[in-house]
């Protein structure tokens, strides 16, 4: 392991393995309980595979009812537990505890119900989030926030990251597509939110839950909107001398009242590592390129496009392309799409960053990333969700090389500060997790992260769900009520009191 | 009882007051221009923190489709500035001013927030809370805490902005917020179907919402209801059916010929062009149709496919008028006896594929008789319970608002 350090395990449950397996094997019958060190290793991490632990013991529930027994156990013997989907987080949140629990969700794999009429799907936590699109897709319809890792994340997943994806900024986040959640608290209470219906009564806990990194409960139903696929989609694809032309134009689009369905920039180097992998026919003479989609009823789409031309030629687009057909827009997507994999071959290693920032500040955040190039002396390539102001470095480097993964971590981490220093955040859509743990302090006053921390308190008092993961510090829960009182000083003398 | 009003101008100021009303244990009543004051359990305290002068727009960039303002902001002076630079709030705020007996128009960003409105648009742009994208906050323990950011993906951090939008000022007191702004569409029209059944009319407004035309609201109006809003006419007693499509010009004209082919089973459809559609939705959103009285009104958010069936079944029941927004996910209902009629009301909702009611509009002591929101399972009402004590330990923040004090 390198630079986060995870909390220490508790000898006291490390020497009551034995008696936890047996009590897990009695609710979880079969092969629902994995023990065996060689079985548990795909377990150890997640696609953040920079860390990894074995866990205690890996359980896999397929009930409710046994999801809530095992959480009740859990919480009765002060065992922790760490919630998995399909472990694609890319930012460690199922990274497993040497004490606790890994309980993966992946048995719970069914689409329990589709409701045409009322644009509703509800589906268990196993199930991925392109399987829902494939439910639907017959009737013309799909579900719209879409991660790069769609075919494989979990949709009990997507809530607890609250997953994007390219098309957010006119579809939301899985937080405006969600409807309704049934979750185990670690009590091992079952509790509903909302439903089929639009807004959830009382509290926002839906919100709430929805990025919660599995620190408040553990998801085991979800129903979510569907809707119905654009008639249309078309892109073009826009070559520009600068970054600062680039982000001008992106800032022109929005300012004309356009919202695109996807709106992607890569940088130079992104440009010539997808080019080199794909052959697109990606300008490579271009310093920042812009694929702008637009989709919709094909009235709209080509009346739109036509205004994109214009704005891009005024912000001296040095090359326009308007896909013409499915195959050509596919085209230019395919090297967006394989940016990760581009960049993979041209490194041995890679770290991917996740900053969001205002748009108009990303001439600013780029040159500050070349100069940290520099000072870290390593390369980076850029790929950015412009609609949205969402920023995905890659930082090149060889975990081979002593030191090099070191000084890819802390280059991240300037990244990320640059990104709040701009008014932006630490992460857009990966997740916490361990990775921006230790960062969260540069974006938020301790006060701040003691008020997030008494939420967590709401739901898990004992902090045995996913210890160790987005907070940098653990305050017990009884430490945090405490109130600093002013018995005494009348600040305000005037006021009548009873 | 005497009210003492504190006026904050300023976020340190406001803590400093709820950091004395934690200490001394005084209830305080949390109010913008108070006019959504008749929301909810009225709640009784001696003092009250009026954020009115807690106002102003901080940062408002059209191009980062953002706006930053104080609490106490006027709507209106929000909603003229984004207008100015062709923009809105794409959930489309309903105004409560004249259902309940106020002056329409007033109301603060704040008490937006508070109050999770939203509007006809709801069902293709979601609601306050999917548009709130940070906060600066007080605590009922008298700590400032910042949550969110001003950007629009964002997963750093719990999301508080969006739980403590729709809280009613039971969390915490918001000081300073930031929002998503929109492009206003450039314009818009109405698909009118005429003289269909409550049944008919969700089906259609059903198949509306599950076609490729983006439909941006979707009401039924039976006959006494748009006749009251002046929708009906000599040739159409009504009831009328609304489909509202905005967007660019040709768009608007392309998806209307669609939609019209596709609801072609409805009947013939009829055009209503921006001006009038555009009075139309407002009536619809400020639920014009109920103004000027004082029966009980109740707002169900339920399925919307089941909606005719429910509204069918309380027919039967109650004496009851209604009318249906969301596509059948809203039904804006009025009591004509000037009873609640709660308990069978909310044994109907759960019948016809659950939901929830909350009641809207009734005299102080029946709000504080009958439960105003929905009663809740025992176990999310204590895990709510033990949020709000995370939150405010003392219970000073607007008592009693939502549920009545353990």
């Amino acid at each position: 392991m390198v630079g986060i350090a995870m909390p220490a395990p508790d000898r006291h449950v490390l020497e009551r393995r034995d008696s936890i397996v047996a009590a897990l094997k009695a609710i979880v019958p079969g092969e629902g309980v994995i023990d065996a060190l060689t079985e548990m290793r795909p377990y150890e991490t997640d696609a953040l595979t920079a860390y990894r632990q074995m866990p205690l013991v890996v359980v896999l529930p397929e009930t409710v009812d046994q999801v809530s027994r095992i959480l009740r156990y859990c919480y009765e013997n002060d065992v922790k537990v760490v919630p998995r989907g399909a472990g694609t987080s890319l930012s460690g949140g199922a990274l497993p505890l040497a004490d606790g629990v890994l309980m993966s969700m992946m048995k719970f794999n069914r689409i329990l119900d589709i409701d045409f009429p009322n644009r509703a799907v509800i589906a268990q936590p196993g199930v991925t989030n392109l399987g829902i699109t494939r439910a639907v897709e017959h009737e013309g319809f799909y579900y719209a926030p879409d991660p790069s890792s769609q075919i494989a994340c979990s949709i009990g997943g997507n809530i607890a990251e609250n997953s994007g994806g390219v098309h957010c900024l006119k579809y939301g986040l899985t937080t405006n597509n969600v409807l309704g959640l049934e979750m185990v608290l670690i009590t091992g209470e079952v509790i509903r939110l909302g439903g089929k219906h639009m807004e959830a009564e009382g509290y926002d806990l839906l919100a709430l839950m929805t990025g919660s990194e599995g620190l408040l409960g553990v998801v085991t139903e979800v129903t979510v909107r569907i809707l119905q696929k654009p008639e249309t989609a078309r892109a073009a694809l826009v070559g520009f001398p600068t970054s600062e032309d680039g982000g001008r134009c992106v800032a022109d689009i929005i300012a004309a009242g356009i919202i695109p369905g996807g709106m992607e920039m890569m940088d130079g180097p992104a440009i010539q590592a997808a080019e080199d992998y794909v052959n697109a026919g990606y300008p490579r003479d271009a310093e920042a390129l812009l694929i702008v989609e637009l989709d919709g009823p094909e009235a709209e789409v080509d009346f739109l496009l036509a205004r994109v031309e214009e704005i891009a030629r005024a912000n001296r687009a040095g090359y326009l392309r308007v896909s013409t057909s499915e195959e050509e827009r596919l085209v230019f997507w395919a090297g967006r799409k394989s940016a990760f994999p581009a960049v993979g071959r041209i490194s041995p290693d890679y770290l991917c960053m996740d900053g969001t920032i205002p748009r108009r500040e990303l001439p600013r955040v780029l040159a500050g990333m070349r100069e940290l190039s520099v000072k870290h002396g390593l390369r980076c390539a850029n790929v950015f969700h412009a609609g949205d102001g969402n920023l995905h470095p890659l930082i090149l480097y060889d975990a081979n090389k002593p030191g090099e993964l070191e000084a890819a971590e802390a280059f991240g981490a300037d990244i990320l500060r640059l990104c709040v220093a701009v008014g932006g955040v630490l992460t857009g859509e990966h997740g916490v997790g361990i990775e921006k743990r230790d960062l969260m302090p540069e974006m938020f006053s301790e006060d701040d992260l003691k008020q997030q921390q008494r939420v967590k308190c709401a739901f898990d008092d004992k902090h045995l769900l996913n210890p160790g993961k987005v907070f940098p510090v653990l305050h017990r829960c009884a430490d945090l009520g405490m109130m600093h009182v002013h018995k005494g000083q009348l600040a305000f003398p005037d006021i009548p009191r009873f | 009882m005497t009210h003492s009003a504190l006026t904050p101008t300023t976020a340190e100021e406001t803590r400093d007051f709820l950091a004395y009303a934690a200490a001394e244990e005084l209830p305080v009543e949390i109010l913008g221009q108070g006019s959504k004051r008749a929301l909810g359990r009225p709640v009784q305290t001696a003092h009250v923190l009026d954020l009115s002068r807690l106002s102003g727009v901080e940062v408002y960039e059209p191009a980062e489709l953002v706006l930053t303002a104080k609490a106490g902001t006027p709507m209106a002076e929000i909603e003229a500035l984004v207008a100015g630079a062709g923009q809105e709030l794409s959930f489309e705020p309903m105004d409560f001013g004249p259902l309940l007996g106020e002056a329409a128009g007033k109301g603060t960003l704040g008490g937006l927030i508070g109050a999770n409105l939203a509007g006809p648009r709801r069902i293709k742009a979601g609601a306050a809370r999917d548009h709130i994208l940070g906060l600066d906050a007080v605590s009922g323990r008298g700590e400032i805490f910042r949550s969110g950011g001003r950007v629009v993906k964002n997963v750093t951090g719990y999301d508080l902005p969006r739980a403590l939008t729709g809280a009613y000022g039971t969390l915490a007191v918001s000081t300073l917020i930031t929002l998503k702004v929109n492009p206003r569409a450039e314009t818009s029209a109405s698909l009118a179907l005429n003289g269909l059944s409550d049944a008919a009319a969700v089906a259609a407004m059903c198949a509306a919402m599950g076609s490729s035309a983006e439909v941006s609201a979707a009401a039924h109006l039976p006959e006494g209801i748009c006749q009251r809003l002046g929708v009906a006419g000599e040739d159409r007693p009504g009831p009328v059916t609304l489909l509202r499509l905005e967007g660019f010009g040709p768009s608007v004209e392309y998806r209307f010929a669609n939609l019209a082919r596709r609801l072609a089973e409805f009947g013939p459809a009829e055009r209503i062009g921006d001006a009038a559609s555009k009075a139309l939705w407002q009536a619809v959103r400020d639920v014009i149709p109920f103004a000027g009285s004082r029966n009980p009104v109740w707002r169900v958010s339920l399925p919307p496919a089941s909606g005719a069936e429910l509204m069918q079944r309380l027919r039967s029941i109650m004496p009851v008028e209604g009318f249906y927004d969301w596509s059948g996910g809203l039904l804006w209902l009025q009591m004509l006896d000037g009873e609640v009629h709660d308990v069978p009301l909310r044994a109907a909702i759960a019948d016809h594929g659950g939901g929830h009611a909350t009641l809207i509009r009734a005299s102080a002591a029946t709000r504080a008789a009958v439960p105003v929101f929905q009663p809740q399972p025992a176990p999310l009402a204590a895990l709510s319970r033990r949020l709000k004590a995370q939150f405010d330990p003392k219970g000073i923040l607007n008592p009693g608002r939502m549920v009545a004090d353990a």
